[in-house]
């Protein structure tokens, strides 16, 4: 069939191609750090923040579980602060600055943070440890001598189904007092 | 890789002090996976992509029941992007594990609410979605059948066609003209002698709700169906490749070499993503849309609706004692609201006739277990399958039995628990090599500090301080639910640099099997554990046939498996050196990487000059690359007599015992558990962060059940809670405060370096032993799941002392 044909074919008539070019027509450029990185790419106004990073940025470190906010395996940080990414859109990222779990290493050795989720066993299935792992950096950078009660209110939005939560919280309280320690030396 | 070694060396403080007597076994190495984990390089089949992929979405059904009586897919159909639009009409394809009961696509009548009515596959998932949106269904809404009582008047058949479903015959038992998808019976001895032996008899009804598994990872499957052959190919979240190889055979009439599964990490599994589920829907997409790869991916809201559930279930319980405590008479039927397909439930309602006694020696006894289908989301395998439910009744009626004998909760266990000689219900002799349930039940009972049960006085002196504490403990015992021939298999490569892969069928989703069965490969080899890999990812195209991921069975299964192919590969060394060193290798020996003469040891052949042939001096090669397999096949197992129940259904026991303390708030019902002491009888531990890791994790998944979770159906039964902000699961702050794991180590005589299975056991009897410490701490009885503050302040407000 020549494109004339599939044209005048009944069907393809009778296609309903709005939302083609509606979502065409929307599009916003973006400006934003990644990682340590400059990003500037065009989205559709309505796309979250998390579908940026994995559909657009092929980061997939962050997951998508509930899609609401209420299970945190899509934590990234943003200008410092852990936020769901499944509840930000892209364009409220713009000019702000993203940390994902793709960008918690130094180099090509582990944070101590990381180090110390492996030391602890703090993960089974993987599912939710970059959420975890961002939801705990969050923690950490504004509150380094975070008390117990504080780590588990920070951390009380990841859920975990696999380990009972007692490796991470233990990998968030040693990670803690090393970091400490490394501040002091 | 520097830092891994200085991994290996850091100190945890999560493990108790365990001294193992092997090299490897038993040490705390940490995961494989973990860098991958920790980095976000782990590659789920939710992160997957393939070129050309589509996205499906799917339409489900609103109503519990409800005849179907037209669907126009016309519009969706005439949207740009959508390159498939399918219904029931379109689909014939029937599935099913043990009961051919189901098809890909509601056709004629929807037999729950969520049951998926249409799928689109198109270029995006946001035209998917709207595709969905303009399929226009009209259904005729029906009178569902909503639970139990009501399906077994059987004034309504959710599948009226019961007597002719195609199902395992002599292993499920599907009742004529009835909802009871299987009947399952045991017995032993005789319950009028024992009853009439009895001095009390006491009867009581025991209940929990349906549950859901919530794996992080919802379901997700993607298809790519050869338009051109039969060939299948599949990327999925499913936790048993071979199985789902094999189900997808049957379901689409094709050959099992037809079927290619690969499966990458998975996140989260619990029974939930064994069996078959979303891969038949995708595979007709596929093939619609003319064999490009579709991707499928469950919402949370889908996983909750349309994806299968723990069942619910009913424990009836009649029991006789003598005064002084011996248990002479066990009557117990449990009724499962399995719902609308039986799936892995008519298998969870069968095992519960050999495992849902508890761990106890009674002489006269029968188990009638009933599979029974209901207008609801259907059940399937989860975690502990069947054993958390019916341990809920034994264990709180063998609770109720002590209370009101008067005798301690321990002694009374002690005087009826399973001791070498004892026999199941199935007739099973227990040995030493068994496991001692008894020195579980001693070993938490310590921990715990139990010292009796308190008086009413103290009672209601504690509750007038506005909290109360108690104290409880329940016993847990589980063996895999397999067929009796059931196997697994392992192969070993050796590298050049004498490094050593292992493949195996089964799937790591967790569990922590990749660094256990290095483990014992490295003890076997006598190589150092980095040197071991087992790769991840399980492709049936490559890696050796495994029965199913399931039934806490993967370390003692494989790593018998491995053990064999070890040795093998170890003989094949030995046999290779022998030549060069032109000796027997009867006088070789093994060790630390090399083979070397036993009486001379200085004069020895490393792995690694082997491990692809080893050439001499000159350059001529002997030998060949070393590359061994390992089978492990279950042993001496048999079917149960469809009657009484008789047969060897139980590969190993594990055995166990909880104990908790809580503290319950009398003003809000709210219920903290302060400790929780766990013991069980693995007979070896094989990495001990590994257990520790599983025990945490099965504890707070009790704890789940216990005090939070549980659907919730409105009157027409549809789910009113599918979401995370109404069916909650323990987040951090639901932690208990302290938990003890203690391992029993009286080894199992087939099982690697004495092992047994430990996964499962660790959620089971949770929600008894706080069930149990809730009566020490109020003095009232609960009957019903969960224990959650509302459900708690009612029974107290109620002013019984008997919350039914």
């Amino acid at each position: 069939m020549t494109v004339a044909e599939l044209k005048n074919d009944g069907k393809a008539c009778a296609m309903d191609t709005a939302h083609v070019s509606s979502s065409r027509d929307l599009r916003v450029v973006i400006d934003l750090i990644v990682n340590g990185e400059r990003v500037i790419e065009e989205v559709e106004p309505n796309m979250l923040l998390l579908h940026f990073l994995r559909d657009k940025l092929k980061l997939f470190g962050a997951k998508e579980s509930c899609g609401e906010g209420e299970c945190g395996a899509c934590t990234v940080l943003m200008n410092g602060y852990a936020v769901t990414s499944c509840l930000v859109l892209a364009v409220e990222a713009n000019g702000a600055e993203i940390l994902t779990v793709e960008g918690l290493s130094k180099g090509n050795e582990l944070s101590i943070l990381q180090q110390e989720f492996i030391f602890q066993d703090a993960l089974q299935c993987g599912f939710c440890t970059p959420g975890m792992l961002m939801s705990a950096r969050g923690l950490l950078d504004k509150n380094p001598n975070p008390t117990d009660e504080e780590i588990r209110e920070a951390m009380a939005g990841n859920l975990c189904r696999c380990t009972g939560y007692l490796q991470i919280f233990d990998a968030v309280k040693r990670a803690a007092e090393r970091e400490r320690e490394e501040r002091e030396e | 890789m520097s830092y891994l070694c200085q991994l290996e060396n850091f100190e945890y403080s999560c493990c108790r002090d365990y001294e193992s007597a092997y090299k490897h076994v038993g040490k705390p190495y940490i995961r494989k996976d973990a860098v991958e984990k920790v980095t976000g390089q782990a590659t789920y089949a939710f992160d997957m992509e393939l070129p050309g992929m589509l996205h499906a979405k799917t339409l489900h059904s609103p109503y519990a029941r409800a005849r179907i009586v037209s669907i126009d897919t016309s519009k969706a159909r005439a949207l740009y992007g959508v390159k498939a639009c399918l219904c029931g009409k379109d689909a014939n394809t029937k599935v099913g594990l043990y009961m051919q009961d189901k098809m890909v696509f509601a056709s004629g009548e929807t037999r729950y609410q969520g049951e998926v009515v249409a799928a689109v596959a198109a270029t995006t998932e946001a035209i998917a979605e709207r595709a969905i949106s303009l399929i226009e269904v009209e259904y005729e809404v029906l009178e569902p059948v909503i639970n139990v009582d009501q399906a077994l008047e059987a004034k309504t058949l959710v599948h009226p066609d019961i007597n002719t479903i195609q199902h395992t015959v002599g292993v499920f038992f599907p009742q004529p003209d009835t909802n009871i998808a299987s009947l399952n019976t045991s017995r032993r001895g005789s319950l009028v002698k024992g009853f009439d032996e009895a001095d009390l008899i006491v009867e009581n009804e025991f209940s929990l709700p349906a549950v859901a598994h919530v794996p992080l990872e919802t379901h997700v499957a993607i298809v790519e169906a050869d338009p051109y052959t039969d060939k299948i190919r599949i990327w999925s979240s499913a936790q048993s490749p071979f199985a789902l190889r094999q189900m997808m055979a049957a379901a689409f009439d094709v050959k099992e070499s037809d079927i290619e599964v690969h499966i990458p990490y998975v996140g989260g599994a619990f029974g939930g993503k064994a069996g078959i589920h979303l891969e038949p829907l995708v595979t007709l997409l596929s093939r619609a849309a003319g064999g490009v790869p579709v991707k499928l991916r469950m919402t949370r809201e889908q996983e909750f609706n349309y994806m299968p559930t723990r069942a619910g279930m009913r424990g009836r319980i009649k029991s006789g004692v003598t005064k002084d405590g011996k248990i002479t008479a066990t009557e117990i039927v449990y009724d499962w609201d399995s719902g609308a397909y039986a799936d892995y439930g008519v298998n969870v309602g069968k095992t519960a006739v050999y495992g849902g006694l508890g761990p106890y020696d009674i002489e006269n006894a029968s188990i009638v277990s009933n599979t029974i289908y209901t207008n609801k989301v259907f059940s399937t395998a989860y975690r502990g399958f069947g054993h958390l439910e019916t341990l809920w009744t034994v264990e709180r009626q063998t609770d109720i039995l002590s209370q009101k004998l008067g005798i301690d909760p321990y002694e009374f266990r002690m005087m009826n628990m399973l001791k070498p000689g004892s026999k199941t219900i199935s007739e099973e002799v227990i040995t030493e090599s068994s496991g001692s349930p008894c020195d579980c039940l001693s070993a938490v009972v310590k921990e715990i500090g139990w010292t009796g049960r308190k008086t009413q006085e103290e009672r209601e002196k504690e509750w007038k301080t506005g909290k109360v504490r108690g104290k409880g403990f329940a016993m847990i015992q589980k063996a895999p639910a397999m067929p009796a021939n059931t196997a697994t298999s392992v192969i070993m490569q050796m590298v050049g640099d004498g490094h050593v892969n292992i493949m195996m069928g089964a799937v790591d989703y967790g569990q922590g099997a990749l660094t256990a069965l290095a483990q014992i490969a490295a003890q076997e080899l006598d190589i150092p554990f980095d040197m071991v890999k087992v790769i991840p990812q399980t492709n049936t195209e490559t890696n050796p046939y495994d029965w199913n991921t399931v039934a806490s069975k993967l370390t003692f299964m494989a790593g018998n498996a491995v053990i064999q192919a070890s040795r093998r590969m170890v003989d094949q060394l030995k046999d290779v050196a022998a030549r060069a060193l032109r000796c027997s290798p009867d006088v070789l020996g093994h060790a630390d990487g090399y083979i070397y003469k036993k009486h001379m040891p200085e004069i020895r052949i490393a792995y690694k000059d082997m491990a692809l042939g080893y050439a001499y001096p000159d350059g001529m090669g002997i030998g060949g690359p070393i590359i061994s397999h390992g089978v492990c096949m279950a042993d001496g197992l048999t079917n149960l007599d469809p009657e009484t129940g008789k047969g060897l259904p139980a590969l190993a026991w594990t055995f166990g015992a909880h104990a908790v303390e809580i503290e319950l708030d009398v003003e809000t019902g709210n219920i903290d558990v302060l400790k929780v002491a766990s013991a069980f009888d693995i007979g070896q531990v094989i990495n001990e962060r590994m257990v520790y890791s599983q025990v945490i994790g099965g504890v707070m998944q009790g704890i789940g059940s216990a005090i939070l979770e549980g659907y919730k159906f409105s009157d027409n039964n549809v789910l009113l809670n599918p979401s995370f902000t109404d069916n909650k699961i323990p987040t951090m702050k639901d932690m208990p405060f302290e938990v003890v794991p203690i391992y029993i180590e009286n080894p199992q005589l087939n099982g690697p370096y004495g092992a047994r299975g430990i996964a499962e056991h660790t959620m089971i009897s949770v929600p008894s032993a706080i069930g149990n410490a809730l009566y020490e701490a109020t003095g009232i009885n609960f009957y019903r799941l969960p224990l959650t503050p509302e459900n708690v302040m009612l029974g107290i407000l109620s002013g019984e002392k008997d919350c039914r």
